[in-house]
């Protein structure tokens, strides 16, 4: 088990040096430089600026001390906001992005497996196909139109919501019922399938043939087994509420880390797309590690066919 | 052992009852003939297939049948209610909306396809290598994959595009560099699951090379589940261009996708509502016939996994 943390651990690493350096040079590949579009700047004070921010030493130096500053946990500064750093924005905006992205992921999981339950249970009934078919829509219609439709029903013709803000518990409707459509209409379907796998497995019957209530199999023999594959949907369900959130912040005008981030790419605001862009991978390889370490520990399985990993 | 002895009597001809035992009554199927059939008694697939395949022929023909070109301004007439002169209402310039959904549409689809196509090239190579080679080859390129894998796509994606001029080429470009890992490892699993079958060991012995057992042998017996993954790469690719456009990072003016015409409708959303409805529902139709189709084809082509 140790040695699969360790592997796992050293991979997420690895990950990360090679997108932290790939962004690095990928920026660097931009023509021209930052200060160039601001007009009627004199040479001396371009020169100064470039001396400033470290533009005129060599690239490997450059390099080298990027990847320092991101040891110590340095973004930079802002090129656009004077004074301002990108753990600054980060510190402001994170708070938002990560409410709402947590309140998003409970409805996806508590609704997605619910309704999951509910069509495996009707198999081939009414309400399996129709929860089928609710979750294929839920998969296909983009967030974008999911938001903007709850903001034109329930902001603009009922008038019962807030159409953007986030001002009070009401508004944290619509955001995050729009994030969660999705992962919801995709944990619905993994559970159902797997729900479905699981009613026709042996101890099924084992447990039915002890007389054992309704309740405690559906439960605690199948219910258990059947959300297996929902934890490995939390690494890509992460991703999901993390590219959402940029959009649904952007539509209902919330201040989180989403709308800096499309602000800095509107702006070219080259330290500050660098910075969030490794922050968000960041926190998507740290989800996928985690779900990388609680399936090994949730399915004894892998452990297995590792061969003798600790 | 004993010998087998002729009479006359084994060389006449059968009778006509006996023939009649040998014949093939029905006409042979071949495996993508069952496929079909399959397919077409699933309503659900059928339907989206319908639909996808009228979506296409309004998107070639819909500039021509469309009132207005898609770039002309007038702005005597923005952001008008859908009417029978311009059947979708206009835009905020006085564009023609009907004309700008088809050729948004246009654009969407290509993005989709094209990407699709990139993967599909990549990924059947590179899966190809990793599968039929094995060993070394397999776990050096195998480790790339997973670290490329392991950043997270869309990222990638909006860096590469921030530092290349947003178009259609390079979106394309971008969505390729990152998405043809799905198929490459898909490709690598079905072939190191036929490369040990007999038909193999047949063609190596009569001195087939390498890259003919691949292509003439092991891709073709790959092709359903590569089939299944090119359909639902589509709508993923759809969707991550119309994301690209909503942070201005998709096709430029006078051009526009289905995403930027959305992002575009959002702004006055709450005044114009008709200029979101139908690009909206055009692309969440369009995705929407992608998926129920794929997951139709993928249970007629392989039937054991069907539940």
């Amino acid at each position: 088990m140790v040695r699969y943390v360790l592997q796992k651990l050293l991979f997420m690493l690895v990950s990360i040096f090679v997108l932290a350096s790939a962004t690095f040079f990928l920026m660097k590949a931009i023509p021209g430089n930052p200060f160039q579009s601001e007009k009627n700047i004199p040479a001396a004070i371009q020169e100064r600026l470039n001396e400033e921010y470290g533009l005129n030493d060599p690239l490997g130096v450059q390099y080298l001390h990027y990847m320092n500053n991101l040891i110590h946990f340095d973004l930079g500064t802002s090129m656009k906001q004077q004074y301002v750093t990108v753990i600054d924005i980060i510190k402001t905006g994170f708070i938002y992005s990560l409410q709402i992205g947590i309140f998003a992921i409970i409805v996806a999981v508590a609704a997605g497996v619910l309704f999951g339950l509910i069509a495996a249970l009707n198999h081939r009934k009414f309400l399996d196909g129709f929860t089928i078919l609710i979750a294929v829509i839920g998969v296909s219609i983009p967030n974008f139109v999911v938001a903007t439709g709850l903001q034109w029903i329930f902001g603009v013709k009922l008038r019962v919501l807030d159409v953007a803000g986030l001002n009070d518990p009401t508004d944290f409707i619509m955001p995050v019922l729009a994030l969660s459509f999705l992962p919801a209409a995709f944990i619905a379907r993994l559970v159902r399938s797997s729900m479905l796998e699981v009613l026709s497995a042996d101890y099924m019957k084992t447990a039915r043939a002890k007389g054992l209530s309704g309740r405690v199999i559906l439960v605690r023999h199948a219910l258990r087994n059947a959300i297996l594959p929902v934890v490995t949907y939390i690494g890509p369900m992460t991703a999901n509420i993390i590219t959402g959130s940029v959009v649904i912040e952007q539509i209902f005008g919330i201040g989180g880390l989403g709308k800096f981030f499309v602000n800095s790419i509107t702006n070219r605001d080259y330290t500050l797309i660098m910075g969030l862009t490794l922050f968000y991978a960041v926190i998507l390889m740290l989800a996928r590690f985690l779900t990388d370490i609680a399936y090994g520990f949730v399915d004894p399985r892998i452990k297995l066919s590792r061969g003798k990993g600790g | 052992m004993k010998e087998q002895t002729l009479t006359p009597s084994d060389f006449e001809k059968l009778s006509q009852d006996e023939k009649q035992g040998e014949i093939v009554v029905r006409e042979s199927i071949s495996a993508w003939k069952d496929a079909w059939l399959r397919l077409k008694t699933n309503r659900m697939a059928m339907i989206s297939l319908w639909i996808l395949a009228f979506i296409i022929l309004v998107t070639i023909f819909g500039q021509l049948i469309a009132t207005h070109d898609y770039r002309t301004q007038d702005l005597q007439s923005t952001n008008m209610a859908p009417s029978s002169d311009h059947w979708f209402g206009t835009d905020s310039l006085g564009r023609d909306m009907f004309s700008r959904t088809w050729m948004g549409s246009g654009i969407s689809l290509q993005v989709g396809i094209y990407a699709a196509l990139v993967d599909l090239v990549v990924g059947v190579i590179m899966g190809g290598i990793m599968g039929y080679f094995g060993g070394k080859v397999d776990e050096v390129l195998n480790r790339f994959c997973e670290i490329l894998y392991s950043i997270p796509s869309l990222l990638v994606v909006i860096l590469l595009i921030v530092v290349m001029e947003p178009s259609m080429f390079t979106i394309i470009v971008a969505l390729s560099i990152t998405g043809w890992i799905n198929m490459a490892w898909i490709v690598r699993g079905q072939i190191m699951q036929l490369k040990n079958q007999e038909y193999v060991l047949a063609a190596r012995s009569l001195g087939a090379g390498p890259s003919r057992i691949l292509l003439k042998h092991l891709i073709p017996n790959a092709m359903g589940p590569i089939i299944v993954t090119i359909t639902m790469t589509v709508p993923n690719a759809i969707f991550a261009e119309a994301f690209l456009s909503f942070l201005g990072l998709g096709v430029q003016s006078p051009a526009a996708s289905l995403g930027t015409l959305i992002n575009d409708a959002i702004k006055a959303m709450t005044v114009y509502p008709w200029r979101m409805l139908f690009p909206a529902t055009l692309i969440s139709l369009t995705m929407l016939c992608f998926n129920i189709f794929g997951d139709g084809l993928r249970d007629a082509l392989d039937p054991k996994m069907k539940k």
